[in-house]
């Protein structure tokens, strides 16, 4: 349970770090919380030639609501979301997500951005990214980009940054006082990755759903939205006829892997559990 | 003053809770070197040429061995349960010919540091040509060698009239029932370090566990040394659970290392390592028939099973099939039985005991039949045990079996009394009514039991030695183990209480070859039943001479004396003339004129020896809630009634039953060595190999009776260390069953959300 060799750097700038990335041609792995990385690589799963250890760049360390959106920073601990640290539903339903990553001493160490760039299909902070429409901000040599969630996932453990890129900051939509939201995943034990989980965000206007945001995790090789179920519930008052409807509709239009946890069968019915249920709560609120 | 029978707080915890252990990976001798073992990834196959050049190369590497380096060093032999069939299944500490599991030790690096060691471990490679596998037992028999085939052996065990049984049965029942593959997972790994004692001319290894007389004995003959030449050391152990402990390659080669090379040798197995190597358990499947009458009695069981070994039969030998044979008729009277197992070979990590070896797997079986017939004949699960259950009047009962070389005879036991107190506990009928009701509205609840009969105390004997010196403190020296069961504060309590000491004074020391010469150590939940016995013995012979001197020296006879805290005065005279038990072995030293030809001092070694084993038995019950959109199943209630005869500190048998409990439900729900085709396992970290934690845990509620005491030895105790995990799947199995309202539907363990599913599928369908 030793990683193998590997160079260690500890920039004190994103610009170093970039700089870092850079030269290490590919073979370059950022370090935040290690929560996943430092176990693949004592499993000898993941053989990075180069470290680079981003907890000293003090400019990475933040999480800041500004101009509309949460703004958070590449140091920001799943656990700085435990307790809302500002004002509105998007800070509730951080606080209810970050509930079920993981165990307490896993959640005091990894990172927003760090579940973002690891991309694991059962990832809560991916499924919160995919369900709100985050904006992802990376830099490299070459500047500043920003992917949107809708082009950010692209398989297990791989999203759009590219080897030289490295993940500074995710922006959230603050969502207004009219938004709620819903999530429920099922795991066998707690703390694990889900077999299926569900995040939903409904905007309520006059009785009616005006909007709403319906994502999957933890059952395709990334987290995916329910377009079909969104579209279905427009204008209605999500009575529990709706809700079975659309958690219908959001099974139906899944492709669920299969593993020795969960075949494909069982966690497409699950799925179904998991988006009636997450919208029964949105609603209760 | 009385110890025995008070929750007296764990003795040996301070140094466990702030962080001063010594377990095997804290010790470390200056020079040392690594060892890293390389293991085959393939399941089975020849095994060819081993390239070593580019790791011998490699920073830091002291040696590297084969499969030839080694050929001098025999087989590991059996520890129990010897079958002269199953000798040429034994395992070599490095495979010579042939690969038969992944995982299995190929070849052996030894660096500077554990990196290079692993490093260069990573760069050692083994040609292997592939060769047929077989994953189950129950597939048709491979080769294991050229002549020789998967099926070591067949145990058998039988008595009555079988035959007679089947003619005359008003119905017959036919299962087949599989529990599958877990075993236990202790929260240290395994380690060992060894170092040759110049001085001395002694080789030392420590991270000893369980079994350290026997691992000595064992492991200087493989070696060739004197058994004067060789010592074992147990320090702290972070669980053993049967499969700690035992006799492995990696033990050997550690050993042989510290001989060649001259230097100490470590070797920590990691958690992967763990997941490959170390013994696997369960894996049983059985093919069971019962002949019974109208009424749902038993006339006779016939039972078929096959045990999945794994690739070698290790140290255990046909432990397991052997006591599943013998426990399987449990509680029951069952005039008729047959029962053969099959030792299978197949190409997966060797199996061996697991808490409750042998019984987990029959009382799953034996209990499953117990609901099967009930239903067949339309009663209650309570109704039908009640009818087959072993009467008070029949007790002491000869099983007509024997195992692990004795006769099974329930020594005493109430089984009726139990049942019906553990019915009462838990207000069995209100339970039933209320989950009746909420089935009746929708919910999918149901009740589960399981009755078994445990065994413990296995002989033939064990030793202590017992000296008190001039302070007056014990040293109480024992020739078992201690794998955090709480061997130091139920054996200080014995003899604390025996002899009249503080048990402040008393120090008990386990695991440690040099200062006791025989030992049989920690398994089969013998160590309070046999080492207890001894300490009872032998602290009485030390109170008697205690008495005796010191009514010399107090001039008082000895009947008016009573010894308390180590205090020794006229019987209700306190305060008043005393002697301590310091001040007697003082008057005792040598030449004194009060030692009357005895030895100086007051110290003994004495024994206890038992031609047979002593029979605990519990009752679980257990209550289930099953979602049916998660299919995910939740333990609302559980209870675990078990007559332990005499508990010495009843806080340590409730931690032994709720723990074993929590193992129970490991390898009910959850636990699982999965494998596919190609023999390659796909749980070989905890991402996988999915164990209860605490937020998994139900409460668990234990009845602890002591209404049968055992006849068998002086304190009249039984074992407590597996009572706990016996009748988990079989309770958890009832449970699911009428919760989802399909008698017999759970045939196999453990059960996932998976299963629930498609018995739900199943069920919409019918």
């Amino acid at each position: 349970m030793k990683a193998p060799q590997f160079a260690y750097r500890a920039p004190r700038s994103i610009k170093e770090a970039v700089t870092a990335l850079a030269e290490s041609e590919g073979m370059g792995k950022i370090l935040a919380g290690g929560q996943s990385l430092v176990p693949t690589m004592n499993f000898r799963l993941a053989r990075p030639d180069m470290l680079i250890d981003i907890n000293r760049i003090s400019e990475l360390d933040f999480a800041r609501p500004e101009n509309g959106k949460l703004r958070i920073g590449a140091l920001t601990r799943h656990a700085a979301f435990e307790r809302p640290f500002f004002e509105g539903p998007l800070a509730r339903l951080l606080a209810d997500v970050v509930q079920h990553i993981a165990h307490v001493p896993i959640r005091t160490r990894g990172t927003f951005t760090g579940s973002l760039a690891h991309a694991d299909p059962a990832s809560e902070w991916c499924l919160v990214a995919c369900t709100l429409d985050a904006e992802m901000v990376a830099h490299s040599l070459e500047g500043e980009r920003i992917i949107p969630a809708a082009e950010y996932f692209v398989t297990t453990l791989t999203t759009a940054l590219t080897e030289n890129e490295l993940l500074v900051e995710a922006r959230l939509p603050l969502l207004d006082d009219s938004w709620k939201h819903g999530f429920c995943e099922f795991n066998r034990r707690a703390g694990d990755f889900a077999l299926s989980m569900s995040l939903v965000a409904l905007k309520i206007e006059n009785g009616r759903i005006a909007e709403a945001r319906i994502g999957i995790g933890g059952v395709e090789d990334k987290p995916v939205r329910a377009p079909d179920a969104e579209a279905y519930l427009i204008g209605k008052t999500g009575e529990a006829a709706d809700r079975v409807e659309a958690a219908r509709l959001a099974s139906e239009g899944i492709q669920p892997m299969d593993d020795m946890h969960a075949p494909a069968d069982y966690r497409r019915d699950l799925t179904r559990a998991m988006v009636r249920r997450a919208l029964e709560r949105a609603l209760a609120r | 003053m009385n110890y025995i029978g008070r929750s007296v707080k764990r003795l040996e915890d301070l140094p466990l809770i702030t962080g001063r252990g010594r377990f095997a990976a804290d010790i470390s001798f200056p020079n040392q070197v690594y060892m890293r073992v390389v293991r085959s990834p393939f399941a089975h196959g020849k095994l060819g040429p081993i390239d070593l050049s580019e790791a011998l190369a490699q920073e830091g590497v002291v040696a590297i061995w084969t499969g030839k380096d080694v050929v001098d060093i025999p087989h590991i032999g059996f520890r129990l349960t010897k079958l002269a069939d199953l000798e040429p299944y034994r395992q070599t500490i490095l495979a010579q010919d042939r690969v038969r599991y992944v995982g299995e030790p190929i070849a052996v690096v030894f660096a500077e540091s554990q990196a290079q060691a692993e490093d260069a471990a990573e760069v050692v490679f083994a040609e292997i040509d592939d060769l047929p596998v077989v994953i189950r037992a129950i597939d048709p028999v491979g080769e294991f060698l050229p002549g020789r085939t998967t099926e070591a052996s067949v145990v058998r065990k039988a008595y009555g009239d079988i035959d007679d049984a089947f003619r005359r049965a008003a119905h017959v029942i036919e299962l087949e029932l599989y529990v599958g593959r877990h075993s236990g997972i202790p929260m240290e790994t395994r380690g060992a370090i060894a170092r040759f004692d110049e001085s001395r001319q002694v080789l030392e290894m420590h991270g000893a566990a369980k079994v350290p007389h026997w691992n000595r004995a064992t492991i200087s003959k493989l070696l060739g040394l004197p058994l004067e030449g060789m010592h074992l050391y147990e320090g702290h152990v972070g669980g053993g659970f049967g499969i700690r402990g035992e006799v492995y390659p990696e033990d050997v080669l550690t050993c042989l290392a510290a001989l060649r090379l001259k230097r100490p040798v470590k070797w920590i197995e990691d958690r992967k390592e763990h997941l490959l190597a170390a013994n696997h358990s369960r894996d049983q499947h059985h093919r069971i028939r019962a002949a019974i009458d109208e009424n749902g009695f038993i006339l006779g069981i016939d039972d078929d099973f096959f045990t999945d070994q794994g690739g070698y039969v290790r140290t255990h030998a046909a432990t397991v099939t052997d006591l599943a044979c013998a426990m399987l008729p449990g509680p029951y009277v069952i005039p008729a039985y047959r029962a053969a197992g099959h030792i299978r070979l197949t190409n997966k990590t060797p199996a061996g005991t697991y808490r409750a070896p042998g019984r987990y797997e029959t009382t799953f079986v034996r209990e499953r039949l117990l609901d099967a017939v009930g239903h067949k004949v339309g009663i209650d699960p309570i109704e039908v045990r009640r009818r087959n259950l072993i009467p008070l009047d029949k007790i002491p009962f000869a099983r007509g079996l024997d195992t692990l070389g004795t006769e099974v005879t329930y020594d005493s036991g109430d089984y009726f009394g139990l049942m019906d107190q553990a019915l009462q506990r838990v207000g069995y009928e209100d339970m039933k009514k209320a989950a009746a009701e909420r089935r009746a509205k929708g919910e999918l609840v149901g009740i589960g039991v399981g009755y078994f009969v445990e065994k413990s105390g296995l002989g033939p004997m064990d030793e202590v030695d017992i000296s008190v010196d001039e302070d007056g403190h014990v040293r109480v020296i024992t020739g078992v183990a201690s794998i955090g069961q709480g061997v130091e504060t139920s054996m200080a309590q014995i003899c604390a209480e025996r002899l009249g000491a503080s048990i402040d004074k008393i120090t008990v020391i386990h695991g440690q070859t040099d200062l006791i010469g025989h030992g049989m150590g920690a398994f089969a939940s013998r160590v309070t039943v046999m080492t207890g016995s001894a300490i009872y013995i032998g602290a009485g012979q030390l109170r008697e001479r205690a008495l005796q001197a010191a009514a010399s020296l107090l001039q008082v006879p000895e009947a008016e004396l009573e010894i308390d805290e180590g205090v020794i005065s006229r019987k209700g005279q306190v305060p008043g003339p005393s002697v301590t038990l310091g001040d007697v072995v003082r008057a005792l030293r040598p030449g004194s004129t009060l030692l009357n030809g005895n030895d100086p001092g007051l110290k003994t070694v004495a024994q206890f020896t038992a031609d047979h084993m002593t029979y605990p038995y519990g009752f679980h019950i257990g209550q289930v809630r099953i979602d049916p959109e998660t299919c995910g199943i939740e333990i609302e209630k559980y209870l675990v009634a078990y007559d332990i005869g005499k508990s010495i500190n009843p806080m340590l048998v409730e931690g032994q039953l709720v723990g074993g409990a929590c193992q129970g439900i490991g390898g009910a729900l959850y636990e699982q060595f999965v494998y596919d085709e190609q023999g390659q396992p796909l749980a070989t970290s905890f991402m996988d190999y999915v164990m209860p934690t605490i937020t998994e845990m139900p409460w668990v509620d234990t009845l602890v009776r002591e209404d049968a005491p055992s006849p068998l030895n002086p304190l009249g105790v039984k074992g407590a260390g597996e009572g706990g995990t016996n009748a988990v799947g079989a309770t958890l199995a009832g449970a699911i069953d009428e919760a989802l309202q399909m008698p017999g539907a759970i045939t196999s363990l453990p059960v996932g959300p998976a299963t629930i599913y498609n018995l739900l599928k199943k069920k919409r369908a019918a």
